[in-house]
Formats: C-alpha cells, structure tokens, sequence
C-alpha cells in the first residue's frame, strides 16, 4: 500500500509556515537564471505563480487556452476576498478565518493548509493594493469591508461587483510585466494535451497550438498546474465555455492523484435553466442574499397557477409565502452556507413548490429591502447584477421577485498536493482550483479568491524552491528525449482516433447527455442507488461517444469541435470517477450530500469516525477501477462540531 | 521629436492650429460685423491691415496655420485609413451619441478649404494682395475701386444671390466642422473631464454658431441692402 | 414576452488570415427570443456540424459579459444593438421574426483575422506589456491601508478598471485607434497612488506601443465610448493626453 506522506511541517499550528519557510531550501539568483518551470493556466493562480516565479528570477513558459491571459475565469469571480485585517475591529483573527474555512467546508480540509491560507491572506491585500487594485474604499480613503456568506466579521474585500476581474488584472498585470521583461515566455491560444515524465519527474508538457492544430513539445524543471475545476462535467455550469478538466486529468492518468472528486458546489443563487439550448448558467452573486428573501408558495395550487403563467408572484399574499430558509434556519435565515441553501431550494421544488414555466425556480424578493431602505440604496448595491438579470430575464426585480436556482459552480476536488502544493508525481504541482486541498467538503463565499492568489503569490513561489533546489545540476531537456516522442505519439493517435469515428453525434448533444447523468444522480442530493445507475449510464454515454461522436474539420487546424471533444473525453471519466468517489463516501458533508446519511431535520451527517479522510485515487490505466488510497485527516487543533445554522 | 512621431503629439499640433484659426476666425467675423453697422469703420479697419509688415508678418502666420492644420490633416486621415485595415464594415450604423461632423471632419474641411479658395480669389486677392505687389486701385465689376475700400467689396458680391448661397453654404460646413472642431481641440490638450465635457460641447456649440451667425449676418444684410 | 422567430444570418467567413473571405447566409427556424446570441450561433453550429461542415468560428468564454473574449460586429454594431453589453448578454428579443442579421468580425489592421469572426487581439496585450502595470514585486509591500485614497479617485479608477480588453473601442472606431482601451488603463493607474510613481513612464511607453503597432489616431467622435460594453469614458482619453502631454513636457 503507498504511503501517503502529506509533509505537514512539524510544530504548534500557527508557527508551521514560518518553521517551513525557515528551514527549506532556497536556490541561490544565479542558479535561478538555469531553471525552467512550466506554468499552465493565466487564472488567479497561474498568472500570480508565473508572475512570481519569474519575478525571483527563474524561467517562465506560460500557457493560456484564451486569446489573452486575462481571460481566466477567475475574472468572473464577483463577490469578493476574505482576509482577517480585522480592519472592522469586529474581532476577526487569522485563527477566526482559518476556522470559519475549516468548519466551513465542513472539517474536510487539512488543518495545516487552511491555517497557512488565512495567514498569507493579509498579504494579498497588501499586494493587490500595490499593484493598483481599485478595491472599494471608504470616505476616509481606507479599505472597505463588507460580510459575505454568512460570517459573522466584515472580512470581505470588494471591488464592486467585479472583484475577481480587479484581482486578475492586477495578477495579469505583474505577470505581462514579465512578459515583457522577457523573464515569462507566454503561449495564448495553447492547450497543454499531457504531462511529460521523465524517470518519475515531471518533465515537460505536450500542447496543441489551437490556432495552428500542431502539436507542439515543451521542456523544463517543474511543471505547475493551474487549470481550473472540471465543474463543465455537467454540462451546464457556471464555469466558462471553456474551462475544462483535461489538464488535471491527464495528470491523473499519468499517475498524479485525484483527491475527493465527488466534492462539488453547488451555488444556490444562479438565474434558472431557461431552454434546451441553454449554453451555460449565469451566476447572481451570492451577496444579493444579504437583503433578498428566498421564498416559494405555501400552497400548491398557487405554485401551479403561477408556473401555468396564471398567476403573479406579487399577487401571493404575505401569509401564503413560505420564506422556508428563515423558517428551517432561524439564526442565519437567508444567510446560510451554499450547500444548505441549494439543497433546501431543491427539496422545495421536489415537493413541487417551484416557480418559473419548469418549476425549477425560487424567489428572491427584494420588495422587503426596497421598503426599507429605498430603491436608491438597493440599486447602490446591486444595481449591475440587477440590470444583468434583466438582460438576460427581461423581468424587473424591482419591480417582481428574481428567480433562481442552484447550478454547479466549483469543484473543491482536484489533483491531490501535499503541503508543498506537489502532486504524487515529484515535480509536477497543482495549484487553484485544480487542486484539491483547502475548502474541504465546501468551499465559503470570497474564500475562492484568497484560495488561489495565495497560492500563486506566497505559497507556490516558497514551496517549489525546496524541490528545484535538488535540480540546480540538472541541465535542459531535450524535447527529443523518447518519453516526449512516445508522450506526442499518445496524443496523436488519440486525436487520429477521435477524427475517424466520423459519427452521427456532434459533441455537445453527448455532452449534454452526460450532463443530465451528473444533474439527476450526481448533482445535489445522491444515493447509493443513483450512483451505481450513474456509473453504468456514463459507461454508456462513453461507449456512444467513442463511436458515434462527429467532429468536421481537420485536426491540424482550428477546430473548435475536436477542442470540445478532447475535453469530452476528459469529462466523462471525470464524471464515472465523481459518481464512484461519491458512492465510497457514505457520509454527508459539505456539497457531497448523500440521501442516505442525514439527520431526522434533513442536514448532512457526517461520519466522522469512517470518512475522516481525503480520497486520493489512483489510476490503474484505461478501463480499469482506479484504486482508493486515504489520507487521514487527523485534527490536532480544533474539535470537530455537527455544522448548525439553526441557533 | 514627440510632437511629430507621437500620435498625440500630431493630434496636438491639430488642436493648437485649429484653436488658433478658430481665434482667427472670431477676429475675422468682429470685423465684419462692424461692416453692418457702419462701413466707414469697416473700411478703416481694411485700411489698417493693408499692406504693413505686421499685417504681412500676420497673414504668412495664419497661412502657417492653415497649412499646418491642413498637411496634418491629411497625415492623420491616411494613418487612420490604413490603421482602418483593408475590409470595411458590409452593415455600419453611428450610434446615436456620435456627432455627425464628428466622424465627417476631413469632408467638412475640404468642403471648408473649397469655399476659401474662391473666397480668397474674390476677397483676400483683389484686397490685400493687390496692395502688397504696390497697386492701389483694383477692377471690380467694372468699376475701379480702392483695394481699402472694403466695404465695395462686400457690397458687391453680396449683391449677387450666387455668392450668397455659396457662401451660406460654407458658414454651415463651417459650423459643423467648429462643433466639434472646438471641444475636441481642448479634449486633445487634456482639458477635459466628465464634468466639463457635456460643458465643452455647448461652449463649442455656442461658439461656433456665434462665429458663423456673425458671418451670415453681414452676407444677408448686404443681400437685402442691394435689393 | 419571448416568442420563437424565424431569422436569416449572414455570416462573415474567412478560412484564414490570408484568404479572403465572404459573407454566407443561413437561414434559422423557431430561435427563442428568449436565448442568447451565443446560444443561437451554438444552434446555428449544431445545424452546420450535423450536416457534417465546419461550424462557424468565434471567440467566447465566459458567456455572463465579463472575460472579454467574445466580439462580433453585429448589425453594424459592435456587441450587436443593445446598449451597455458585450455579445455574450445579447437575447434575440432585441431582433423582429423574419430579420437578417449580419455578423461580421472586428475589423482593423490592428486585429487581423484568424478564422471567420476570431480575430487576432495580441495587440492589446502588448500595450499592457510595455507599461499596464505597477513595478512592484511580489512581498514586501506596505500594509493596504497604508496611503489613504479618497473615495473618488477610487471609484474614477474603478471605473477606468472596469474595461474588459474585448477590442469593440478599435472596432467602432473610424480610425481604428486604441486611445480608449490605453487610456483606461493609464487612467486607472494615474488616479491611485501607487500607480502615480511611473505614470509618467507608463504613459509614454504605452502610446509609444500602442503607435508602433498600427492603431489609428483618436479623433475624439466618441464611437468607441458609445460602443463600448462596460461604459468606460473618453474622459479618460483627456486624462492620457493630459499625462502623455506633460511627461514629454518634463522631459
């Protein structure tokens, strides 16, 4: 059995960064100049680790699947960034944030590793400050702060409702500058097709020129993964076009573990599913749930009448509201976590209270926040997401309540990394979202963010010293080496293969069937049964696309529809693992919430003493089950509580 | 040389000769003005910029000017053809913000250049010119005037309904050209904000009809005083 | 409310940047008004893909208006009709049943055409590269709150920094000039104090680049302005030519 050696640093919990830092190893400025790292990704994570990594003075090739590294879709993060300033003087400590991101995820997440994440968040402020970030301020000119997600400090900073666009560009920024130093060699419109071995160490990576169709070979001494989430499995999902999970997956498949792939969230205020043809699903932010009040009727025949178009929401009386979050959840009302408003959303609608022409919608009414503090003030805050909604809605939510309902929107699984952010594969890590290892089971609001320029700006830079500096001796590769020859020639027959199945499918109506799959069996509440169904349904859905998939064009050129269908291929093993991953884990937790385990109220129970564990999964080559190894999740620090949201 | 490689630098030189001629223009049309109201002191003031070397010294400014404002012109508009690329748009509409004479300058300026020619041969040649090469008598229509005598000269073109379409005509190319002429020159040095834009514009707007009422002014009342 | 139309496309195609390229027409039966232009295309390419040819080629990603990537000139618009958006936010209720509507790629010298309606946007990524950015290092900063800034030139740099690089300022524009996409960020920059120190640097560099590779010079017609999905203003064209004019003046 392998052993799972997290390299948690030794030491009371809030010295374990400083004690890392102060004993790895460094490589000397001039050594710096000799070493090549690979970065693939320009979101959050990737643009702040390449910016970083070349800053210090090594040698950067950065990858980027957009026309432009700003493009990440990081950029469409909206809400905010946690950091424990404490500049409210509401009592916020790191240790605060550090617990709140631990409980939050519902103690799932290495305790060592979210303490590290609250302690650097400090200086990500300072540093999107300098580098031009234009976060709200106050009168007095200093930092705005506003609360988010249910905590119970004004923690969150804010760049109106843009956040994540402002902190990528300030990423993007630092990183173009580099650019144009010369010091990062960057690849747009490239998209990394595998990861490149040579005698157990990550070597280089195989990438496809999207515009060109070549297939192109890349050497260097680290390679860094920055790729995103595969929350796309679903087909629909917030996530953009062209987020996929293929980066992280052929990590996988060449022997990197992937950690707790069943764990997705599910966001709870997103605009409803309007039509077979729906593309993607637009995200309101969860800030909107600070003066709205999710509601659905109390009474059937209302909620039938108005799904038929018969009646209006304003027409239901007060007393026929059914406000079933302030209802089931006295303390936090509107205001709980993700997880536990998407899943009473949807019991709602199961018992058929849904609005909307599907009855897969609920209100989000702000006449109450309209009354009381005036339009002005309601649309000061949320004028831009309002005006979104009317766009895409054509309702006014000042005027008739905003519908909306939980869609997929980011995956807290990803490449397992130990504390030093490397996979099982020495020299190859993970970073962002593609990793796996800081929200546990859930991921908090604004906690995204934090999560990946921490990572990027003062964790990866650190960390990935302490492995290149054994590599100072180790010359340049040669791209010619057999293992990058065999590693092209995998991808070559593989495309050659998707090319000449010449079916009757294109890969978007597969895609969507294998959405449907992960929606009803894998998506907000799953059970034994379902999973086992998903699993066997995927099997088939795999066969009928490596059969009957169609993809026109030529595969050395821009193909749009060859892109997709790489990712395809990608996601529907991603899709097999999550539903396998969900039926080992016989608990509820966080977004991972089996039907089978809750408590008589319906919340998640946790089994804490069989599930204590991340699951890292180990690939065993093609059709064959992957083998489940654990890495227990000791906590030394804190004792683990039942989440309660009630009182 | 910033001023002539930049683009900002070459919209510059356009923003201060364009100014500069707009000064020019507000002289030119005060002048005229006084026409209206009594031709003596119309003709005084043409006696005053005969033929003297401050008037010459001045004339070979503004025709500096002119130049300048011009050559640049066609330096920028070709830049910005090629800059364009070669295909243009099959279905293009102005959004509704966009002033016209905005996206109409260069037409609005050769239509402007067309008219000064012709006004130059009628007006500036037979007067000043006629001065300075040391004659000082000129045929006009007929009869032989003093190239001082200015206000002759009004009369006499301005009695024919030609000119007077054709020169109303060049007022309203004119006007077009100044609206937004103006307030773009001041956006170009930089002296502009949210707040003064929307100010700028109606300064601009003001300005150039002042400018090209003052000039139409005197062109219909000399028409209707030879009626 | 939202009914299904019939509508005809006429599409810009273009096999490559050297091949020229033409309009093709495909006509479009039952599109609900209720979906977005994007998703029409997708139908429009589901229809093309199943009759086994190449679908048609455009740029888009993130789909709710804010990563940039999606362009299109549609109906002589670029971002199509609709005011304050990108295309990606477009519906079909803002087209009648029975309309044609042409999409065409950006259009200047500075965006060269890769395929169809994906066009070549590296430019303006060069511009930021050669001053778009603070010189700071990651590490050793001081505190955030360190230097108070009013609240207005926050919210001024805000606005500046709302810009989404999509490239619509140089479409819309006549003269192909990319004098509002450098001025937002030169503006953004200037307004904040951490940014001030080099403005002056950053000004220069970035007209400089953006000069050298080919964009046209601002005539001040306010197109792009107009035009533009995030509502960014020539106000900040001013302040560049502000900060341009008096770095040149100091030296």
């Amino acid at each position: 059995m392998t052993k799972i050696n997290s390299k948690i640093p030794q030491g009371p919990l809030a010295d374990k960064w400083t004690n890392y830092k102060n004993h790895q190893k460094l490589v000397n400025p001039a050594n710096k100049r000799r070493l090549d790292v690979i970065v693939v990704g320009t979101g959050l994570a990737g643009a702040s680790a390449a910016a970083s990594l070349a800053e210090m003075g090594f040698n950067v090739l950065n990858f980027c699947i957009q026309d432009s590294p700003r493009r990440a879709h990081s950029i469409a993060a909206q809400g905010g960034i946690n950091a424990a300033k404490n500049y409210q003087n509401d009592g916020d400590s790191v240790y605060r944030l550090f617990y709140d991101t631990i409980k939050g995820g519902d103690y799932r997440a290495r305790e060592a590793n979210v303490y590290r994440l609250a302690e650097v968040a400090n200086s990500i402020i300072d540093q999107c400050v300098a580098q031009g970030v234009p976060f709200a301020r106050e009168y007095g000119g200093l930092l705005d702060n506003r609360s988010f997600g249910g905590a119970q400090v004004s923690r969150t900073f804010y760049a109106r409702g843009q956040t994540g666009q402002q902190l990528l560009l300030g990423a993007y920024s630092a990183l173009s500058r580099q650019i144009g130093l010369g010091k990062v060699k960057m690849y747009t419109r490239y998209e990394m097709l595998d990861v490149v071995i040579v005698d157990g160490r990550a070597r280089g990576i195989i990438a496809r020129n999207l515009v060109t169709g070549e297939i192109e070979r890349f050497s260097a001494h680290a390679v860094v993964v920055g790729s995103g989430g595969y929350a796309n499995t679903f087909f629909l999902s917030t996530n953009a076009m062209a987020s996929n999970g293929s980066a992280a997956w052929q990590c996988y498949k060449k022997g990197a573990w992937f950690a707790n792939p069943c764990m997705a969230q599910i966001h709870p205020t997103c605009i409803p599913v309007h039509g077979e043809f729906q593309s993607k699903l637009t995200l309101m932010s969860e800030s909107l749930r600070n003066d709205g009040r999710i509601w659905v009727p109390k009474k059937l025949e209302d909620a039938k009448a108005i799904r038929e178009g018969k009646l209006k929401p304003t027409q239901i009386k007060e007393e026929d509201r059914d406000y079933y979050l302030e209802r089931r959840y006295p303390a936090f009302g509107n205001l709980v976590p993700r997880d536990v408003a998407s899943r009473a959303a949807k019991e709602r609608c199961d018992a058929g209270y849904g609005v909307g022409d599907t009855g897969l919608a609920v209100y989000l009414d702000f006449s109450d926040a309209i009354n009381r503090l005036g339009k002005n003030v309601v649309e000061q805050r949320y004028g831009n997401l309002f005006q979104m909604y009317e766009k895409i809605v054509d309702d006014n939510p000042y005027e008739t309540p905003m519908m909306i309902f939980p869609a997929l929107h980011y995956t807290m699984g990803g490449l397992w990394v130990d504390y030093e952010l490397m996979t099982s594969i020495p020299g190859l890590f993970a970073i962002g979202e593609a990793n796996f290892s800081d929200h546990g089971a859930n991921r908090l609001g604004a906690s995204a963010l934090m999560q990946g320029l921490a990572d990027g700006y003062f964790v990866l830079p650190y960390t990935i010293q302490n492995y290149l500096a054994d590599q100072i001796q180790v010359p340049r590769f040669s791209t010619d080496l057999p293992e990058f020859e065999k590693a092209e020639k995998g991808i070559k027959d593989r495309i050659a293969k998707l090319m000449s199945i010449k079916g009757k499918r294109s890969v978007d109506s597969i895609h969507k069937e294998l959405g449907h799959i992960m929606w009803d069996f894998v998506g907000m509440a799953r059970n034994a049964e379902g999973l086992r169904k998903a699993i066997n349904d995927i099997k088939a859905v795999k066969k009928e696309f490596w059969s009957n998939v169609r993809i026109p064009g030529e595969a050395n050129d821009l193909n749009v529809e060859l892109e997709k269908a790489l990712h395809l291929a990608d996601f529907i093993e991603i899709g097999e693992l999550m539903a396998r991953d969900a039926l080992d884990r016989e608990e509820s937790c966080g977004g991972h919430f089996r039907e089978e385990f809750q408590t008589p109220e319906g919340e998640a129970l946790r089994q804490d003493d069989k599930f204590s564990y991340v699951s890292c999964w180990e690939y065993q080559g093609e059709d064959k089950e992957p083998v489940l190894l654990k890495e227990p999740l000791d906590y030394e620090f804190i004792v683990r509580q039942q989440r309660n949201y009630k009182s | 040389m910033w001023l002539l490689n930049s683009s900002i630098g070459k919209k510059l030189i356009m923003s201060i000769s364009g100014l500069f001629l707009i000064l020019f223009l507000l002289f030119h049309m005060s002048m005229n003005v006084a026409a209206v109201f009594s031709e003596k002191a119309y003709n005084v003031i043409c006696a005053l910029l005969g033929s003297n070397w401050y008037a010459i010294a001045a004339t070979l400014v503004l025709a500096a000017g002119f130049i300048v404002h011009i050559v640049y012109s066609i330096i920028l508009t070709l830049q910005n053809r090629k800059a364009r690329g070669n295909d243009r748009y099959a279905v293009n509409k102005k959004p509704k913000m966009v002033e016209w004479a905005s996206q109409n300058m260069f037409v609005l300026g050769v239509i402007v250049l067309g008219f000064l020619v012709l006004h130059g041969s009628q007006f500036w040649y037979k007067m000043t010119f006629t001065e300075i090469i040391g004659h000082h008598e000129v045929e006009l229509g007929g009869a032989i005037v003093s190239p001082q005598d200015g206000a002759a000269f009004i009369r006499y073109y301005f009695a024919q309904p030609l000119n007077v379409v054709l020169y109303l005509i060049w007022y309203v190319a004119l006007w077009f050209h100044l609206t937004h002429g103006f307030w773009s020159a001041i956006h170009t040095i930089g002296w502009n904000n949210q707040i003064w834009m929307k100010r700028w514009q109606i300064i601009s707007n003001i300005l150039s009809t002042v400018i090209c009422l003052g000039f139409a002014l005197v062109t219909i009342v000399f028409f209707i005083k030879s009626l | 409310m939202d009914k299904n139309i019939n509508i005809t496309v006429k599409v810009w195609r273009q096999k490559d940047r050297k091949t020229k390229g033409g309009f093709e027409s495909y006509q479009l039966e039952g599109i609900s008004q209720g979906s977005s232009f994007l998703e029409m295309l997708d139908i429009l390419n589901e229809k093309l893909v199943n009759e086994g040819k190449e679908p048609v080629f455009f740029d888009h990603d993130c789909r709710e208006g804010i990563c940039g990537m999606c362009s299109l000139y549609i109906d002589g618009h670029p971002h199509g009709p609709d005011e304050s958006i990108t295309t990606c936010q477009l519906h079909m209720r803002k087209f009648d049943d029975g309309a044609t509507i042409t999409i065409e790629p950006w259009r200047s010298a500075g965006f060269p055409v890769i395929r169809d309606l994906v066009v070549d946007r590296t430019a303006y990524d060069k511009i930021i590269q050669a001053g778009g950015f603070v010189s700071v290092n990651t590490g050793g900063v001081p505190d955030g709150n360190t230097i108070p800034i009013p609240k207005k030139d926050a919210d001024l740099a805000m606005d500046a920094a709302a810009c989404i690089g999509c490239g619509a300022c140089a479409a819309a524009c006549k003269n192909g000039s990319a004098m509002l996409f450098v001025s937002a960020k030169v503006s953004q920059l200037a307004l904040l104090p951490q940014g001030r120190v080099e403005a002056a640097r950053r000004a220069k560099a970035m007209v400089a680049k953006m000069d050298e590779l080919g964009f046209g010079n601002c005539t001040n017609t306010r197109a792009c302005e107009a035009e533009c999905p995030k509502d960014i203003s020539i106000s900040n064209i001013a302040r560049l030519n502000r900060e341009f004019i008096k770095a040149k003046l100091q030296d």
